[in-house]
């Protein structure tokens, strides 16, 4: 059997005596544009954070390019999540630190490269991400849009596979959120990365993604192009997409 | 009553489930030593944050716990009847034994070991601590190693300073309020003085830092729930490092200065 490049299978996690995730199955190919959608709380954020074993599973198996991640020593695990990049959902900056350290943070840590190649790369993903005049600033000085952006451009940094998007746009007025969008769009094409993209948002998920998986209950409810998505009868999805209050979903 | 039992087992497994975590990250520090030279800017930068900036809080603290270790000296010296020239003996091993290495213990714990568990607390709820473990930055080395190891060595140097301001303030109190001379006092304290108290003070100092850089670390790192996790975990580490500080300090004192 053929394993796709990210492989979840029977994905259990319960958090105290609140079970979140029952038994989520996916596979993500290499190169593709995902985007896992579903209701706040639903276990979307906790999915993106056990493929990069941030979260352990307390039933099931992620496997990342035929690698069991629990089977992982911490050496072999740190050199695979190398190749992730993950934007937080509230951008996870250092608050100590400037953009310039943020962004090149992981490359200084990693001893493989110089100070000038790490200001050259810093410079060159701050570009790719629109924010050139912002290198000394910290953070809090910082707008939520710019926040984001440095997020990006600290996850593109050593150049990852796979990057991980966890609810890119939310708090973002649309202007910003459709900047996010376009910058994801680009980066998937120009760095040919496997994109995963969790969001609510359903404007957003409809513009960056290939696939659209909807979690439902802890489980994969539905798992189709956006177009099956739009015409889909599921009326759980349904429901989801066109923003009723009333339908199947309990809430 | 029942009720209370179950709490008050509740709290003991709770208690139990936090000295297994302590004790886990004790080791993981212990295993991330051997990267010590790959993180020396980040340990110096935490011995001036926690140690050098912790000075002036302690040194205030030790004039007045000196001051007032010789004026309730004088005061139960003169109720008994024993002779003032034994005050300069009496808070010179008060203050090097017990006063110096505790109060700045406590004092160090409610100052660096909440700001810590405030900090890294902050930290994880943000996710600043998953961000770097997801580019492949091991946490206990970037956050934990600096502030236990500055916190272990800089409570020991702060007490240095502490006992020398302490015997200070008691010198000046003993000569302005009590009327003793000063070489009277030193003649006191420099009979009574022994090195192997001094060393003793500062090895517990050493116990002392080393539990609230573990404790403020540990707290700071399973903070949950936002702000108010936050202050949780911080009220929790300044309760549990003071405890820790206080039983290991009576430990120290059974081991230390035997009866018999």
């Amino acid at each position: 059997m053929d394993l796709s490049f990210i492989e979840i299978e029977n994905l259990h996690k319960s958090f105290d005596s609140q079970q979140v995730l029952k038994g989520v199955n996916l596979g993500i190919d290499k190169g593709e544009s995902i985007v896992i959608i579903g209701q706040s709380g639903c276990g979307k954020s906790v999915l993106l954070k056990h493929l990069i074993r941030l979260l352990e599973p307390d039933e099931g198996r992620i496997v990342v390019d035929r690698n069991d991640l629990s089977q992982l020593k911490d050496k072999e695990l740190i050199h695979l999540r190398q190749r992730f990049g993950m934007l937080f959902q509230s951008a996870a900056l250092f608050d100590s630190l400037t953009v310039e350290e943020n962004v090149g943070l992981g490359l200084r840590e990693s001893r493989l490269f110089t100070d000038k190649e790490i200001k050259k790369i810093v410079n060159e993903k701050l570009e790719m991400v629109g924010l050139t005049d912002a290198n000394q600033k910290k953070p809090a000085q910082l707008s939520g849009g710019m926040r984001k952006r440095v997020g990006l451009a600290r996850a593109i940094a050593n150049n990852p596979e796979v990057l991980l998007y966890d609810e890119p746009t939310t708090g973002l007025d649309p202007i910003i959120a459709d900047i996010i969008d376009e910058l994801i769009l680009n980066l998937h094409q120009k760095l040919k990365v496997t994109s995963i993209v969790v969001t609510h948002d359903m404007k957003s998920a409809f513009k960056v993604a290939q696939r659209i998986v909807m979690l439902y209950d802890g489980k994969v409810e539905i798992n189709g192009t956006p177009e099956e998505i739009k015409t889909t009868d599921n009326q759980i999805v349904r429901q989801f997409i066109e923003g009723r209050a009333k339908g199947p979903i309990k809430v | 009553m029942a009720n209370s039992l179950q709490e008050l087992g509740h709290y003991g497994i709770k208690f139990v489930g936090k000295l297994g975590g302590i004790t886990m990250l004790t080791i993981k520090f212990i295993l991330s030593l051997k990267e010590i030279f790959r993180s020396s800017r980040l340990i110096f930068e935490q011995l001036y944050l926690i140690g050098v900036k912790s000075l002036p809080l302690i040194v205030i603290i030790s004039i007045f716990v000196g001051a007032v270790s010789a004026w309730q000296a004088a005061y139960q010296f003169k109720f008994i009847g024993a002779p003032l020239r034994f005050l300069g003996n009496a808070v010179g091993k008060a203050v090097v034994i017990e006063l110096a290495p505790v109060l700045s213990a406590i004092a160090f714990a409610g100052r660096v070991g909440a700001g810590v568990t405030a900090e890294l607390g902050t930290m994880r709820v943000t996710e600043q601590i998953d961000a770097l473990e997801s580019m492949g930055i091991n946490p206990v080395r970037y956050l934990v190693m600096p502030r236990v190891l500055a916190s272990l060595f800089m409570v020991p140097f702060l007490v240095i300073f502490a006992d020398f301001v302490a015997i200070v303030g008691a010198l000046l109190i003993s000569i302005v309020g009590v009327d003793v001379s000063s070489s009277l006092f030193l003649d006191g304290f420099r009979n009574s003085f022994k090195l192997s108290d001094f060393i003793n003070g500062l090895i517990k100092a050493g116990v002392f830092g080393f539990i609230i850089g573990i404790v403020g670390c540990y707290e700071g790192f399973h903070a949950k729930g936002g702000a108010q996790g936050v202050g949780e975990a911080t009220t929790t580490s300044v309760v549990i490092s003071t405890v820790l500080i206080l039983i290991f300090n009576f430990i120290f004192a059974l081991i230390l200065f035997r009866l018999q």
